[in-house]
């Protein structure tokens, strides 16, 4: 996973509630048994007419918001599905980060262990932010993730919470399975506890 | 393990016994009872194990099947879709690969895999269970802590049987009295996302409580536990009680003799404790809910079916005015029209929200010496083979049939448009799935969310209309 330290990028503005995973990555493109190539077809059904050319008036269409690496939103960002090719699409499309008043669980976890950074900020800031946004090219934000501030054009800075644990994993690009992987003996001292001794093992030639 | 004398929830219990470590910063190491897995949401898991040469820990915790993509059609023909066919064969090779048991295309057993799990036993009350799929809330009818989780988390407890997670909050939503003729469980969770909306579970765990749910069998209580992720909540949870041993019982992978005996007796103690705290409490009166359906392309759009469509104008926020109007525009409804009466061009009775032998039955009941109006494509999916089997021995099958049902085979079918049952563009569908977002069944496709009895109804009056008149003419 790249790390996550700094980045200093065009933000596109999205002023909806409830963007849903469908959305971000409609389900006819989860065929797919890669990470990579989903970013063409983010937000599919916005960006593209039946005849597959871009819709001038979506934003991700418009310049310079093609080259956004930050998106910014209203409430309850990635509810639905809890398909990982939504966070995967959104990186794919070169999104490092996304900043809203409020996620949906799963899309929030997912983010991190992708490599892009969920900000949670109240709805004015987010307001502020899109106001920021919409000034186009020479508006770029910088989030700086070692400090846990947002930079505004105007230099203002707006600092943000992030979990410790997570933040600590993005800034060395660290993934989880390793980490874990280190507290093994308890996995197996927990798995040989007498109070779990009535959970059913599934034996592979009994499935069928 | 952290024992403490004050009292906890049904939440708190399950979280507490599976705890293998707590981190500095409150993270917990949780161990993970099943893992059920699915086609599409685990080739790229499969794939990191084998880059980083690690194996599956507990493929005797691990069950497989496929059913996003497979065809609802003759199963005895190949997967015509390439992408679709890669997808199965790649789970297939995995399954060989890693050792995982697998429940094959052709097997009886096959199905949703949230229909599959608890109809084998393989979801029993009081473990933890994951699925890299948001519905896997389902299971927590049972009184299991269930929930959905990304492809890395997948690939994560494959090889530690373990997810890294923080404690949720407890909410609990609570359901009293009884609920009138015609209102099910379906029209129960609509009317709780109606009132909490579609973030109002963030962050927690929600436990359905109340004699209206603790009189709910089984399949009600998973189309409850099921929706849980519509209310934005983590999972739902249902306390285990007899209805649940009675379900459980004799099922395949299920204790059997003395350890079932012993395994109630455990069960029984996960029951949230009376005076347990919970963050959040919801009460809802069961009389005051009636048969309800989706207006809009968000859950939270419901609507009782003598309701009528908002307006954007009577919004005073403009960006969810406009947020109104887009949805109008997509579903093709006009602000301040009736939903009653709406003409509908599919009807789809099927999803691990609603498509086990009760359901079947409740549409069954209302099909039953009635015609599908004319120009409406209606279909029943069965969620797995063996629910398949069970309705054709009770005549359901013939029931369908004769009133001109399509009967298909199990999976997802049209509840998200990924194998061939979709919605053409523009269509209207009544639909006993889940989500109503956009393009969700089809591109453009328009959806209507109801229960089966109500989408039975649509399918024989060929429009959105209150099952409750029609049970009425045949009483
Ligand atoms: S039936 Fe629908 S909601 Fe359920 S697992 Fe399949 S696609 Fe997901």
């Amino acid at each position: 996973m790249d790390k996550f330290t700094e980045l200093t990028a065009i933000a596109a503005p999205m002023p909806t509630e409830n963007i849903d995973t469908d959305q971000i990555i409609p389900a006819r493109f989860l065929k797919t048994i890669q990470r990579t190539g989903l970013g063409k077809n983010a937000f599919a059904a916005q960006r593209y007419d039946a005849d597959g050319n871009e819709k001038p008036d979506f934003v991700l269409n418009q310049e310079p918001y093609r080259h956004a690496e930050i998106l910014i939103t209203y409430d309850n960002l990635g509810c639905g599905s809890s398909r990982e090719h939504a966070p995967w699409a959104l990186l794919d499309f070169g999104i490092r980060c996304v900043i809203a008043p409020s996620f949906a669980d799963i899309f929030f976890n997912n983010c991190f262990k992708n490599g892009i950074l969920p900000i949670r900020l109240p709805r004015e800031i987010c307001d502020e932010l899109m106001d920021d946004a919409r000034q186009g090219a020479n508006s770029r934000l910088t989030v700086d993730l070692e400090r846990q501030v947002i930079v505004r054009p105007n230099g203002e800075g707006i600092p943000f919470d992030v979990d410790p644990f997570r933040r600590h994993m993005l800034l060395e690009g660290l993934d989880d399975i390793g980490q874990t992987m280190a507290h093994d003996a308890e996995i197996t001292s927990f798995e040989h506890r007498p109070s779990r001794a009535w959970v059913p093992s599934i034996t592979i030639g009994t499935v069928k | 393990m952290p024992v403490t004398n004050s009292p906890r929830t049904l939440f708190d219990k399950i979280w507490d016994d599976h705890v293998v470590e707590r981190l500095e910063d409150g993270t917990c190491i949780l161990y993970i009872d099943r893992h059920l897995v699915h086609e599409v949401t685990s080739p790229q898991a499969f794939e990191g194990l084998r880059m980083s040469g690690r194996r599956v820990r507990r493929p005797d915790a691990t069950v497989a099947v496929a059913d996003h993509n497979v065809p609802t059609s003759d199963r005895s023909k190949p997967i015509e879709e390439p992408q679709s066919r890669l997808q199965i064969e790649t789970l297939e090779k995995n399954v060989a690969e890693f050792g995982v048991p697998y429940f094959p295309l052709r097997s009886a057993s096959q199905g949703i895999v949230h229909v599959v799990g608890p109809e084998q036993g393989i979801s029993l009350p009081g473990m933890t269970i994951v699925c890299g799929d948001s519905h896997t809330s389902t299971h927590g009818a049972l009184g299991s802590l269930a929930f959905g989780i990304g492809t890395s988390e997948v690939e994560h407890v494959l090889a530690t049987q373990t997810i890294l997670q923080k404690p949720a909050k407890n909410m609990r939503v609570s359901v009293e009295g009884k609920v009138g003729p015609g209102v099910t469980a379906k029209d129960i969770m609509l009317a709780i996302i109606g009132r909490i909306g579609t973030a109002g579970g963030t962050g927690h765990v929600i436990e359905f409580a109340g004699s209206a749910i603790r009189g709910l069998d089984m399949a009600g209580r998973m189309t409850l536990c099921n929706m849980s992720i519509e209310a934005g909540a983590r999972a739902g949870l249902v306390a285990p009680d007899e209805t649940t041993f009675a379900y459980v019982k004799g099922r395949p992978f299920a204790p059997k003799g003395e350890a079932f005996e012993q395994a109630c007796d455990y069960w029984r103690s996960l029951a949230s404790d009376d005076g347990a705290y919970f963050d959040t409490e919801v009460t809802l009166a069961a009389e005051e809910i009636i048969p309800s359906v989706t207006w809009g392309t968000s859950p939270q759009n419901v609507l009782p079916i003598d309701g009528s469509v908002p307006s954007p104008s009577d919004e005073p926020d403009p960006a969810r005015a406009a947020q109104i109007q887009r949805a109008l525009d997509y579903m093709g409804l006009e602000a301040g029209q009736k939903i009653a009466g709406t003409p509908v061009d599919v009807v789809f009775i099927g999803s691990c929200t609603n498509s086990r032998l009760e359901d079947l039955r409740a549409a069954a009941d209302v099909v039953r010496g009635r015609h599908v109006a004319e120009g409406v494509r209606a279909m029943i999916v069965p969620g797995s083979g063996l629910v398949k089997h069970a309705a054709e021995a009770e005549g359901l099958d013939k029931v369908f049939l004769d009133a001109g049902f399509e009967w298909r085979e199990a999976g997802c079918s049209m509840c998200l448009g990924m194998n061939p049952d979709r919605l053409t563009p523009g269509q209207r569908c009544a639909s006993t799935s889940n989500r109503n977002f956009e393009g969700r069944q089809g591109p453009d496709g328009r959806t209507h969310l109801c229960s089966p009895a109500m989408a039975a109804a649509a399918a024989v009056t060929g429009r959105l209309c209150d099952v409750r008149e029609l049970v009425k003419e045949t009483v």
